[in-house]
């Protein structure tokens, strides 16, 4: 291997299996072997289960990622790019060892450190001081090492006063802070960080980003970003790989990257399945459709929720976001818990006014959860749909986001004084 | 002070079944150091009870066994107090049931952390092994003071040589809980209501254990089935030692080195299935 390659990726694919893999337990897998023997249908699988991401829909193997190859060059920062479901988060997990490839082979050089979350094995009892050395042990920090960092990143989440108090007395945004700052002060050649940067405030971010630019471009670690902010990719990675449905689709530049995945994912998503999932509760489909005229126009969302016993009562909310990732309108129907999770398949409709959004792509978020900070499942960007259509009559002149995204539906009198 | 010299590595889709990645476990001792300080500061702050709950559990179940198995059934204790004998029983039982129970949901304790980032798993097992010790220290205090107790209330038992033999067997414990458990743990990633069975299995296992009678009075009473109680590899750790410390109890070498063996081959077992899940239980759980 070349001494300035860090990352060699040779014919990576990844597949999950669906369907027949076991129900999970032993009691269920019984009755279906007793259905069999009978000659009934199978008691579990779900009616119309298929998967959008294969070809074959009769085959029970997802790919989620297939014959990747690519190299990454010591001190590069590149970004990874992909829609929900592209592949993104598989090769994460598998470069950081979380789980291991079905066919192909990664070799490099050089200590990953790799951030698929902050503040993994964060104990709420334990101190600041104490969750500093844990963490960094489970990221693979010896003692000595998190010793003599410990100042820096005690200053660089800013929590001196705190650092003997226990983190469950911490803000969320300190919390943020503290497991950002073990992470970003690991010793390693590598930093795979995937969309760590969706919290903590504006500051933080602009903070984190600019620690992440240090990291690549200051001390020449090689740094591999997945996000959906655009911008972010842009100022910060210097290369784009872009993932589409479990295959590469473009290595470039970064601002070509950005350009193709942009132009791809320009395209109207109407109906979501969930692919590959067996966590509860979870979506397991969505679909939107839009009626109305403009400006009164309607976002008509059916989505399901499948459980598999039943969980504390929940809400849901629906992010809007434009084509660069940025959230523009939040729909949450009721701010307490109204949807009564129960066993089995809950199917909700709705519908959403976007009274006087201006053209352009736009996604759907789904989020469901008992609480705001508690999460069952989150779908980024699961469905697009396309507006066409200008809410004021006869303009013709173009829209610019910069003018911001509702051209309010307005009424006028005019009265003139003589 | 910066870099040391490059460290090469691949990532395969298949590894050998005998890779038990021992040097990476090394290497990561100091996450061993931390998470058994963790799993001991955790419980510490948590309750006032929580140390005391160390004392009660053992202490009311020696009560209640005196009563239900030793007074009530008139079990043989061996010429031994009662007192003494159950809970020289349920204190070396409690360490290894806790070993078995605890690393066989491994896998499900701590998904979230396994699901986000790696280190070597076998940290995990090996941290709940010795955080159990603390606990075992804590009960092996109140066995002894119960011995001075009755030592000095005229009681007769006497400690023997074989008390030498307790780090040895405080470790075959630990490793037949830790090799058991981790086979388990495997098995569970695949069917999670076998997780349920683990804590009934273990309560049976007692029974087929030496804890509440001693193994020369199962083979008197019915000698045609006491071979399952000299076969379950516990028997032999649990009459050592209650042959080191009381001086009373079935010790043969053959029979310890038989609890050796099967505590080797169950971890070694142990060890390769758990290796193997490791690589892709993200992917089912």
């Amino acid at each position: 291997m070349s001494k300035n390659i860090a990352i060699k990726v040779e014919n990576l694919s990844k597949a999950y299996q669906l369907g027949q893999i076991g129900t999970g337990t032993i009691s269920r897998d019984l009755e279906r072997w007793f259905a069999r023997i009978r000659g009934k249908d199978d008691p579990f699988l779900r009616i119309g289960e298929s998967n959008d991401q294969n070809t074959k829909s009769e085959s029970d193997v997802v790919w989620s990622l297939k014959d990747i190859n690519f190299e990454i060059e010591q001190g590069d920062a590149v970004g990874i790019i992909g829609r929900n479901g592209a592949g993104k988060s598989t090769l994460l997990k598998i470069l950081s060892k979380v789980t291991a490839p079905t066919t192909g082979k990664i070799s490099g050089h050089g200590r990953i450190a790799s951030l698929l979350e902050v503040g993994t094995g964060f104990h709420p009892e334990l101190s600041g001081r104490e969750n500093i050395f844990l963490n960094g042990a489970i990221l693979g920090m010896r003692k000595k090492e998190i010793q003599r960092k410990l100042d820096e990143i005690v200053d660089f989440a800013g929590i001196e006063r705190y650092l003997d108090t226990p983190v469950k007395r911490y803000s969320s945004g300190m919390y943020v802070r503290l497991a950002f700052a073990v992470a970003a002060h690991l010793e390693s050649e590598i930093l795979i960080v995937d969309e760590v940067l969706a919290v903590g405030d504006a500051e933080f971010q602009k903070k984190c980003l600019g620690k992440m630019g240090e990291v690549s471009k200051g001390e020449g670690r090689t740094v591999l970003f997945v996000s959906h902010n655009m911008d972010a990719i842009s100022s910060l990675c210097k290369k784009g790989i872009v993932l589409e449905n479990g295959l590469k689709k473009t290595y470039s530049k970064v601002e070509d990257a950005v350009k193709i995945y942009q132009q791809f994912n320009q395209a109207n998503i109407l109906r979501w399945d969930n692919p590959k999932s067996n966590y509860f509760p979870r979506f397991e489909s969505a679909a939107i459709n839009i009626t109305g005229e403009q400006p009164y126009l309607l976002l008509n969302v059916a989505v399901q929720i499948i459980a598999d016993h039943n969980y504390t009562p929940a809400f849901i909310t629906f992010d809007i976001k434009d084509d660069q990732g940025k959230t523009i309108i939040q729909s949450m129907p009721s701010a307490s818990p109204f949807i009564d999770i129960q066993k089995g398949v809950i199917k909700i409709d709705l519908s959403i006014e976007l009274t006087g959004l201006v053209p352009g792509f736009y996604s759907v978020s789904p989020w469901v959860g008992p609480q705001n900070t508690v999460t069952f499942d989150r779908q980024e960007d699961a469905l697009v749909f396309e507006i066409t259509q200008s809410p004021t009559k006869n303009r013709v002149f173009p829209y610019y986001k910069s003018d911001g995204f509702i051209s309010a539906p307005t009424t006028f009198k005019i009265t003139h004084a003589n | 002070m910066m870099l040391k010299e490059e460290q090469e590595w691949t990532i395969e889709a298949k590894s050998s079944l005998f890779d038990l990645k021992l040097h990476e476990v090394w290497a990561y001792r100091d996450l061993l150091v931390l998470l058994v300080r963790r799993d001991f500061v955790s419980f510490y702050k948590q309750t006032i009870l929580g140390p005391l709950w160390f004392f009660i559990q053992p202490l009311f179940t020696t009560i209640i066994f005196t009563f239900i198995f030793g007074n009530l059934a008139g079990i043989s204790t061996d010429s031994l107090p009662k007192p003494l004998f159950y809970m020289a029983g349920i204190t070396a039982w409690n360490y290894f049931a806790d070993c078995l129970t605890k690393t066989s949901s491994v896998f499900k304790d701590n998904a979230a952390i396994f699901g986000k980032v790696y280190f070597p798993r076998l940290i995990m097992p090996l941290s709940i092994v010795v955080s159990n010790l603390v606990r075992f220290g804590v009960q092996m205090v109140l066995f002894l003071i119960l011995m001075a107790y009755y030592y000095f209330s005229g009681a007769h038992f006497g400690m023997s040589w074989a008390i030498c033999l307790f780090p040895v067997i405080v470790i075959l414990m630990a490793l037949l809980g830790l090799g058991a458990g981790m086979i388990i743990s495997a098995m569970t990633t695949k069917y999670r209501d076998l997780a349920f069975l683990i804590s009934f299995g273990v309560q049976l296992l007692m029974y087929a254990t030496t804890v509440i009678y001693p193994l020369s009075e199962a083979i008197k009473k019915y000698p045609a089935y006491a071979w399952i109680i000299e076969y379950n590899p516990m028997t032999p750790i649990i009459e050592t030692f209650r042959y080191g410390f009381l001086g009373e109890g079935s010790f043969s070498w053959f029979s310890l080195g038989y609890a050796t063996m099967v505590t080797l081959a169950l971890l070694l077992f142990g060890t390769l299935v758990f290796n193997k899940v490791e690589r892709n239980f993200v992917d089912t759980v």
